[in-house]
């Protein structure tokens, strides 16, 4: 995948570092993103890796350091910010309303999209109407897409795990970021949805261009996905690069698979 | 039809001329795209096969040669089919299913020179398999996605070669109508790959009046017109999708509609209510399994309507469907009921407007017959093959029996060789087995009969024709009784329990079966007995499990103990299947019949340890999934001894 031509840098963090009381969770970490690129951080429990995506988005503020979206440097952001300067996410729970369609939790993500006010969209004529017009095409768009037509109109509560983070990809879509934060997208699916879901990550990225910052434990899938990996451990930044490098890399093996005796 | 010169209408692209010039605004074809129903007048599909059709032509497809068609139901893929035929080329419609291998041979077979194919699983498949089918030199695709970076040349994108042709026919305005002129009756008009039990699939050759007057004589006969609404959701392979969303759309000018998706069916027959439906029973049978869940699950005054009114539908519905004379008060009653259960059951299942419902090729378990026909739904069986284009016997209105066919469709003669073997005499004969005079010969005679393989007779009674079974497949035991697997596969699977069910006995002391469960009807039933299991194999082999099958096993036995004839042929042992037949493991065809003597090697020793002592057996099972890749199962498979009645014998001395 080396010969991807990836884009300009979307995304720079700079010397972070996050604590909770005398916890350091993440120290002294700097990495970027590229346009264009499947970027993967990972690491095993504990190693920071969630903290992270919740600096990029906002929800954690750090003590140090500085975070450059899109050419904009900041010491925070707040999630509001996040979403409306285009990235969005999806959870290592999933946090959808359950009690909702599935078409419904999409065009939720579409949110951001919508400019009519409260009034014209409750009186549904002219500019609210054709509003949801666009936005339920973009949404149905999303739907072909991840191939979820036929729970179009069930309540995501009743669909079984592996559907419900699809829907919770779906989403994250609608609203057509240009960051895309995925945390353990895998986590809990067996080999065959993980199949799946790996198609779909890829088929984003290079359908539309997508930028995918993706967290997960499952080295396998990375090294195949990713352009480019981070390794983080306890905090700190263990290792960055290509999958190859990464790979051959002394300290990620002995962090992965025990330092060997003798 | 009946407006002008029919004998003219010989092919499709005059059907469709015919259409554009009746009928230009009328809807000829939809499917549901990004959640609303798409759809193209006559006059719009008329325009698109005629720039496919020049389209393919810049691409080299000529009189004769042949295009292959591989995916779901598609509109796309159906103008292929007219455009193709427009220039006197052959459609080759594919099972989309079928693994890359099983494409190769008929691709191969049919010496098929370009491919139109749905999406990139199947663009995947036509890369693996290229090398092996020299002749395949383009492939085109209609939905882009997840293709943008395939750049090999001999790959078109189907909107590339739509523009194509529109160019082609600026400069060349009269190509198509000379194209269209040249074509007639006589042509081949598509070839269709059998599925075969046995042995390769074998290409059937039929030609245009093999086709239209086959469509034409079911319209006829069933008073179809262009108001009829049909849903085409079967593979486009098959030759039944090819007669009732394709032949019979392009006769009578009605309009067929392609469902969003293949797990959307359900949703999209009821968004457009078919007026005319094909199912085979498997789908009749899993609907009525579905319903008779969801009631379970229901409220318990709500059951208590639902079961109530069924009883009286089962009591005066089907005669009610017959115009048979009932009381004042029952037919108040089923009044009611229309309002309360059957109206609203019919809406959900999709099938209230149905005036014509058919269903074929195995037989329908007399219970989920009499459930539809007692709701109203006029569910008739008939008896077909792809040699001569379906349609064999039907059963007339009025006259419909849960085990006979019926009488001979319009022009169709039939009569019992001295085997028992059924054969019959059409318009639909097909021409020949593409590059097969053998298989020709021996099942075409010289003076147009063919031999069917399936053993009946003429009902003494009704004097409707009556299938047995297989007439290879009818045996013996060892004791000479007689051995009708089917007969005795069918009765299991009447249970709801029973998705598939594979008998062994010809030439053996006794007869004994594999079982398969049905996943949801079990699984909801375990759920309902809070019985956990973790899978598919868990289940199977649950010793409540083995119970609740082998109380339908005895059943099924108790029922034979009561026909002298087969009463010997009672099951002495059975097992439950660690894992579901299926197709791609080359267990089932892809139309869903089991393939016996195939289910038998694969396990045989199963088998053998049905015909031992033994109480469990260890078995290793290769497994392969859709994309061609294999893995490995392994499970102990319990076996267990059914119940055994005495046999009833026609005694003279009993009085």
């Amino acid at each position: 995948m080396s010969e991807r031509n990836l884009g300009e840098v979307i995304l720079a963090v700079d010397n972070i570092s996050l604590s909770f009381g005398i916890m350091k969770v993440l120290d002294n970490i700097s990495f970027d993103i590229r346009r264009g690129e499947i970027r993967s951080i990972i690491g095993p429990n504990g190693a920071g890796k969630s903290s992270m995506l919740n600096v990029i988005n906002g929800f954690y503020h750090p003590q140090q350091g500085s975070i450059t979206f899109k050419g904009e440097t900041r010491k925070q952001m707040a999630p509001h910010r996040a979403a409306s300067h285009g990235i969005a996410r999806t959870f290592q729970n999933i946090a959808l309303f359950k009690g909702m369609s599935t078409l419904d939790n999409i065009m939720t993500g579409r949110n951001l999209k919508m400019k009519t006010n409260l009034f014209w969209q409750a009186l549904h004529i002219g500019p609210a109407r054709a509003e949801e017009l666009e936005n339920r095409e973009a949404a149905e768009k999303v739907i072909d897409f991840l191939d979820i037509q036929a729970i179009r109109k069930k309540p995501v509560g009743k669909l079984p795990y592996g559907l419900q983070k699809r829907v919770e990809l779906g989403r994250a879509l609608a609203a057509e970021p240009d960051l895309l934060l995925l945390d353990e997208p895998m986590a809990g699916m067996n080999s065959e949805e993980k199949e799946d879901m790996c198609r779909f990550i890829i088929d984003v990225n290079s359908e539309f261009g997508t930028t995918i910052a993706l967290i997960e434990h499952d080295m396998s899938v990375v090294m195949d996905l990713s352009d480019r990996v981070l390794v983080l451990d306890y905090g700190k930044q263990l290792a960055d690069g290509e999958p190859d490098e990464v790979r051959a890399n002394q300290t990620v093996i002995d962090a992965y698979l025990g330092v060997p005796h003798e | 039809m009946h407006q002008k010169e029919p004998e003219t209408l010989d092919t499709f692209p005059r059907l469709l001329q015919s259409h554009v010039k009746l009928r230009p605004e009328q809807d000829s074809i939809r499917m549901k795209d990004l959640g609303i129903w798409q759809s193209w007048s006559w006059a719009e599909a008329a325009a698109e096969i005629r720039a496919l059709a020049c389209g393919l032509a810049q691409l080299g497809l000529k009189r004769g040669e042949k295009l292959a068609i591989i995916g779901d139901n598609r509109p796309r893929l159906y103008w292929g089919m007219t455009a193709a035929q427009a220039l006197g080329a052959i459609p080759v419609p594919l099972y989309q299913d079928a693994i890359a291998d099983e494409m190769a041979y008929v691709l191969d077979n049919a010496d098929v020179k370009i491919a139109l194919v749905q999406n990139q699983e199947q663009v995947d498949k036509m890369f693996e398999l290229r090398e092996r089918c020299p002749q395949l030199e383009h492939v085109i695709f209609d939905e882009p996605r997840g293709l943008r970076f395939y750049e090999q040349e001999f790959l078109h994108d189907y909107e590339k070669i739509r523009q194509a042709g529109v160019e082609f026919e600026r400069n060349h305005p009269d190509f198509y109508e000379q194209e269209v002129a040249v074509g007639n009756g006589d042509d081949i008009s598509i070839m269709l790959y059998t599925s075969g039990t046995t042995g390769h699939p074998k290409g059937v050759v039929l030609s245009n009046d093999n086709v239209i007057i086959t469509a034409r004589n079911g319209i006829v006969r069933e008073e179809l017109n262009s108001h009829e609404e049909v849903l085409a959701y079967l593979p486009m392979a098959w030759v039944g999708d090819n007669l009732f969303s394709y032949a019979q759309s392009f006769v009578a000018g009605f309009c067929v509609s392609c469902p969003e998706d293949a797990t959307t069916v359900a949703s999209d027959l009821r968004e457009i209510g078919p007026t005319y439906y094909f199912a085979p029973p498997a789908i009749y049978e899993r609907m009525l399994t579905q319903v008779m869940i969801r009631m379970e699950d229901a409220a318990k005054i709500k059951r208590d309507i639902f079961h109530y009114f069924m009883e009286h539908a089962r009591k005066v519905g089907v005669k009610i469907l017959n115009r048979e004379a009932v009381s004042l008060k029952d037919s108040l009653l089923y009044k009611l009921g229309n309002i309360l259960v059957y109206g609203p059951l019919k809406d959900v299942l999709g099938l209230r407007r149905t005036k014509l419902a058919y269903t074929a090729g195995e037989a329908i378990g007399p219970e989920i017959f009499d459930f539809y026909r007692s709701l109203g739904i006029n569910i008739k069986q008939l008896y077909g093959q792809t040699e001569c284009m379906v349609f064999i016997c039907v059963q007339p209105d009025g006259e419909v029996f849960a085990d006979t066919v019926g009488t001979p469709a319009i022009d169709v003669e039939i009569k019992i060789d001295d085997n028992g073997e059924i054969m019959y005499r059409s318009p639909g004969v097909f021409l020949s087995y593409y590059k097969n005079p053998e298989s020709t010969a021996s099942t075409k005679t010289d003076d147009g009969w063919v031999h069917t393989g399936d053993a009946g007779y003429f009902d003494d009674n009704n004097g409707h024709l009556k299938i047995i079974d297989r007439a290879k497949d009818v045996g013996k035991l060892n004791d000479g009784t007689l051995f009708a697997p089917k007969y005795i596969e069918n009765k299991l699977k009447f249970f709801s329990f029973v998705k598939e069910a594979v008998l062994f006995g010809n030439e053996r002391d006794f007869s004994t079966a594999f079982i398969n469960i049905d996943f949801d009807a079990v699984g909801n039933w375990a759920e309902r007995h809070n019985l956990a299991y973790s899978g598919y194999i868990d289940l199977a082999g649950q010793s409540e499990i083995y119970e609740l099958i082998q109380d339908c096993v005895n059943k099924v036995n108790r029922d034979l103990s009561q026909d002298s004839r087969l009463g010997n042929s009672q099951i002495r042992r059975f097992l439950i299947l660690h894992k579901e037949l299926d197709a791609d493991d080359g267990e089932l065809t892809r139309t869903s019949k089991v393939r016996r003597s195939f289910v038998g090697d694969r396990y045989s020793i199963l088998v053998d340890a049905l015909y031992s002592e033994l109480k469990e057996c260890h078995i290793e099972t290769e497994v392969t999934f859709e994309d061609g890749r294999t893995g490995k199962l392994a499970a102990d498979v319990n076996i267990r001894n059914a119940e055994i009645y005495p046999v009833k014998t026609l005694s003279r001395d009993a009085a």
